[in-house]
């Protein structure tokens, strides 16, 4: 059944600033287990809509959001408890974040915050996130140094792993390439496709070729609009429904 | 071919030394002479009490007595004697309890402020805090003698309200202010990156601060702690007024005492000059100088390691 593989349903979602709009009138459905690409020029609501999934609005007093947004089932704006919520959502920033704490507290951070006190079971969490994320090898003789001492793509690895702390369902990353050198980038990008037979993915990204290499499906934005959503690889063979899409991808426009 | 020799010439004039060019040396100058006198008046007062104390201390000074004895008889005709043991127990025990009552006040304070508070009740709340930094100690001090004395006398039953509790509590409410201000500049230091990254993970508000921002925020707050101690070791008005002025190892928070800086200023107008007594004063100061140089430097070491992380 195809109801049964939707893993995060939005429909008519509109997002506005104290009044200014953001965003408005998105529906779409995000598949379990796929990457799904959103790409689309800045100002164009992408970022917006990643912090809406995880109910981040909830610190930004003058945004508003309207619309359904229904993942696994459970309509998020009416969740009890939006923690238990965001554990299930990682999340992973633009800009790297070692929090000024050690490498392994970093990753053990949000286990021990849902309670997990046990060295084991942290040990454990610690060394298979760090290895999902591509990190271990090369960390794993100085766990115990700065989280923000790391290069800028160790400390975007270390976010990933972080983010997996918690065995979350959907993960979203937010344009994660860019403080990241090139070869790093293809090593997460190596690890997302992994990562993808565990999880769903929403990556958001400025680079059209990134979504092409990782992204299933891809969604373009506009000027806070959802121009349209399609098979990535259709997208690229110049199948689709509006000449903006087609435009973007080409470079006509920025 | 470069020729050998470059022709100079005079043709454009610039060697001409205008107005703007003397006004710069001239503001140079001046802006040289009052951050060097910054460090000239600290050199001249340092000299100056160490040279009315070193007298002392080359003298009469008796190392065992002056930090072992509880007898300070500066005036007594027959044998003065110079204990000052008394007096660092009563600004010890003073400024203890003060930062007992202010650094819990002022932390909670700061993280109010800084994490919880929000546009015009924010602002509103850091005027106030600096407002109440600004009272004279001679008010607290005041507060201390009529308000707290007696509310003392009728709550815990003891013929005196002036002593230990009465300064410790005085002197923390003067400090927190301060401590306040210091450390909301260090929680608004810790990046609010921070924070997003740790509530995307689902922390709680309350996680939020205690596992990320206090931690990152630590050295600032350390800081702010330190500047605490250091006003209230120095301080000296209120002190004189609500410590009860007697000198011994207080046993009970009613107890009364005097603190070294309380002594200073009480008995420097009647200490001939140049006397042993005058000369043991200035003794006192340099160890007051030495102390808040300390506590100073160490919450300026540590608020640099903060900034350079």
């Amino acid at each position: 059944m195809v109801a049964t593989d939707v893993k995060l349903a939005v429909r008519d979602l509109n997002i506005s600033y104290g009044g200014q709009r953001a965003l408005s009138g998105v529906s779409l459905d995000v598949h379990e287990h796929e990457i799904f690409g959103i790409i689309g020029p800045a100002g164009s609501g992408k970022t917006s809509f990643l912090r809406t999934l995880n109910r981040m609005e909830i610190h930004h007093k003058d945004m508003t959001v309207e619309g359904s947004i229904v993942f696994d089932g459970r309509d998020i704006s009416r969740v009890k408890n939006v923690y238990a919520l965001r554990r299930h959502i990682g999340v992973v920033f633009p800009l790297p974040v070692g929090l000024p704490m050690s490498i392994y507290d970093n990753v053990a951070l949000a286990p021990r915050l849902s309670g997990i006190k046990k060295k084991v079971a942290l040990d454990e969490i610690v060394e298979r996130c760090l290895t999902r994320a591509a990190l271990w090898d090369e960390v794993k003789e100085r766990l115990d140094g700065l989280g923000s001492l790391l290069s800028g793509g160790q400390q975007q690895r270390l976010t990933i792993a972080r983010a997996l702390s918690q065995e979350p369902k959907l993960l979203l990353l937010d344009e994660f390439s860019i403080a990241v050198d090139p070869v790093t980038t293809m090593r997460i990008e190596d690890v997302l496709k992994e990562l993808k037979q565990e999880l769903t993915i929403i990556l958001v990204t400025n680079l059209v070729q990134q979504a092409r290499r990782l992204a299933d499906r891809t969604a373009f934005f506009l000027n806070g609009e959802l121009i349209e959503v399609g098979e990535t690889e259709a997208f690229f063979t110049g199948e689709v429904k509006d000449q903006r899409t087609l435009d973007y991808l080409e470079g006509r426009f920025g | 071919m470069l020729t050998e020799r470059v022709q100079l010439s005079t043709s454009i004039d610039l060697d001409h030394r205008g107005r703007d060019w003397y006004t710069d040396k001239a503001v140079t100058f001046l802006v040289f002479v009052g951050g060097i006198s910054a460090i000239v008046l600290i050199i001249g007062i340092f000299v100056f009490i160490t040279k009315e104390g070193l007298g002392f201390i080359a003298g009469s000074l008796d190392v065992r007595e002056f930090f072992g004895s509880l007898a300070w008889r500066p005036t007594s005709p027959t044998k003065p004697t110079y204990g000052i043991l008394g007096l660092i127990a009563g600004t010890a025990s003073v400024t203890g309890l003060a930062m007992v009552v202010s650094v819990p006040f002022s932390l909670g304070a700061a993280i109010f402020i800084g994490e919880f508070a929000t546009g015009r009740l924010r602002e509103t709340l850091k005027v106030l805090v600096e407002l109440l930094a600004a009272i004279p100690s001679v008010v607290w001090g005041f507060i201390g003698l009529s308000l707290l004395n007696p509310l003392i006398i009728d709550i815990f039953d003891v013929p005196v309200g002036l002593g230990v509790l009465n300064s410790g509590i005085i002197l923390g409410l003067m400090a927190a202010p301060i401590m306040t201000t210091i450390a909301e500049d260090a929680l608004k230091a810790v990046p609010d990156t921070y924070r997003e990254a740790a509530e995307a993970m689902g922390a709680t508000k309350w996680q939020v601060i205690f596992r990320v921002v206090l931690p990152a925020g630590r050295n600032g707050l350390v800081a702010a702690v330190l500047l605490g101690v250091g006003r209230g070791f120095g301080e000296t008005m209120a002190v004189l007024m609500a410590t009860g002025n007697s000198i011994k190892i207080p046993t009970s928070p009613f107890d009364s005492v005097t603190a070294l800086t309380a002594t200073i200023a009480a008995e420097l107008g009647d200490a001939p000059v140049g006397s042993d007594h005058y000369r043991a004063l200035f003794t006192l100061g340099i160890l007051l100088f030495v102390v808040t140089f300390i506590i100073n430097l160490t919450a300026d070491l540590v608020v640099r390691r903060a900034g350079r992380k």
